[in-house]
């Protein structure tokens, strides 16, 4: 199953993916998206992020 | 470590309540979970004159990059609307800057008395024993703080709602996805707002041009999530580099900062208040759903919530009863025009290309500074009928 992951080269840490993900599993540290086990891989967040930052793991 | 009052979360709603509940005798910590407030900034930082005002802020030279005169609509096919005055103010007065208003908020609340503690994330919140007890990283370290209130101001990706049961995920229809650059070397009117507004430019949103002084601009876009496409990565980024390559006079200019963020426009439609627990700002999505403006409700709001917050710690009662005097009072203060404002942007992101093209023709020669809501709709009426029937869905 997919699952979600962000490109440290390409994100904001801007939080739109963790406002959109409907299991809770994306959380913003400072500078470091994580996506834990709750994820799901609905692919919301990679279709959100405004820079192309969320990929697939 | 025990407070009366933990605010989650240092922007504009969380700086507000901290300041006001301690301004009120409560015992406040301030939690920011970066390493400076007000950096990096998600926002296009135009706020109203009368809206600041309306917070009791006085304008500082310090905080305003620039004045606006007035806003222009530009529709699709690029028929400008002007909007003048009071009309335009309401919307964008001032272009802040936004890193040096963030600090001067937070300083007012440090001011009078609340704690501040930087590079403080929370974790984990546990609300079930009368109490809050809030776990933390602060500076890598756990720790775990109690209080008998958890203001929670932690923005659009708020979890600290989320851990109180309130569940604020936004579905894709109602936030939108913003990119900025701050431009410098660009031509434009030192004192117009620009707004592009029109599927073409922007689906389910708009493009904006705010001057910040002679040559710079914050040039953003915003995109409704549900409007993206599937497996076009960067769609909204590139979607606004297309757009300034096509503005010569903005693609000249060079960018300095590059800034996202997801704005929520969802309307008010999520709880505010548990059980020892208050949500305000883009936490509880208190952002206008139509212009996606969140500042002044964030203040407005924290401000609310840091008084009654205060109240509550005089008469040591933490109930869902005695905090839904915030949400009552939100609701007489901002509630009927978000409500308002939602319907005006469920009406216009069904709208097409043609539709703008129409509108701004039919508004294009009026002055609004003298034309209310009713004079507006018989400019719509008297030339394009049929947008009418569009606007208010048949």
């Amino acid at each position: 199953m997919m699952r979600a992951k962000s490109d440290v080269k390409k994100c904001l840490w801007c939080g739109g993916c963790v406002s959109v993900c409907p299991t809770s599993a994306i959380t913003l540290y400072e500078r470091i998206i994580d996506v834990d086990d709750n994820c799901n891989g609905c692919g919301i967040c990679l279709r959100f992020c405004p820079v192309g930052a969320m990929l697939e793991a | 470590m025990r407070y009366d009052i933990i605010v989650v979360g240092a922007g504009p709603g969380g700086s507000s309540a901290a300041l006001h509940a301690a301004r009120n005798g409560a015992e406040v910590l301030l939690l920011e979970k970066r390493q400076e407030i007000g950096s990096p900034i998600r926002c296009a930082e135009g706020v109203g004159k009368k809206g600041l005002a309306g917070c009791g802020i006085k304008p500082d030279p310090k905080w305003i990059a620039s004045e606006m005169k007035g806003a222009k609509l530009h529709s699709p096919s690029d028929v400008v609307v002007e909007l003048s005055g009071e009309l335009a103010g309401n919307e964008v007065g001032y272009v802040l800057e936004r890193k040096i208003f963030d600090r001067e908020l937070a300083m007012t609340a440090a001011e009078a008395g609340a704690e501040i503690l930087m590079k403080t994330m929370a974790t984990d919140l546990i609300l079930d024993e009368g109490y809050a007890k809030l776990k933390v990283l602060t500076g890598g370290d756990k720790m775990e703080l109690e209080a008998d209130l958890i203001i929670a101001a932690d923005g659009v990706e708020s979890k600290t709602a989320r851990w109180a049961g309130i569940d604020t995920t936004l579905k894709p229809s109602d936030v939108e996805s913003c990119v900025q650059y701050l431009m410098a070397g660009v031509e434009c009117e030192p004192d117009y707002t620009h707004f592009y507004i029109g599927p073409s430019y922007s689906p389910g949103g708009y493009i904006w041009v705010f001057p910040k002084g002679c040559s710079k601009a914050n040039v953003g876009i915003g995109v409704q999530g549900s409007k993206i496409p599937r497996n076009e990565g960067g769609f909204v980024k590139n979607l606004l580099d297309k757009f300034i390559e096509k503005h010569p006079a903005l693609s000249k200019g060079k960018k300095l900062e590059i800034i996202a963020g997801g704005v929520p426009v969802s309307g008010p439609k999520y709880e505010t208040v548990v059980d020892n627990l208050m949500v305000v700002g883009d936490a509880a999505r208190h952002a206008d759903p139509a212009t996606g403006g969140g500042i002044i409700n964030a203040i407005r709001g924290g401000r609310l919530a840091g008084e009654v917050g205060a109240q509550a710690v005089k008469e040591r009662d933490f109930s869902r009863t005695f905090l839904s005097r915030y949400e009552k009072a939100w609701k007489e203060d901002f509630g009927k025009s978000l409500e308002r404002n939602l319907i005006i942007k469920n009406a216009l992101t069904k709208l097409e290309d043609s539709d703008f093209n129409d509108l701004a023709d039919s508004l294009s020669g009026y002055r609004f500074e003298e034309l209310g809501l009713l004079g507006l709709i018989d400019a719509i009426q008297e030339k394009h009928p049929e947008l009418l029937d569009a606007l208010i869905g048949e």
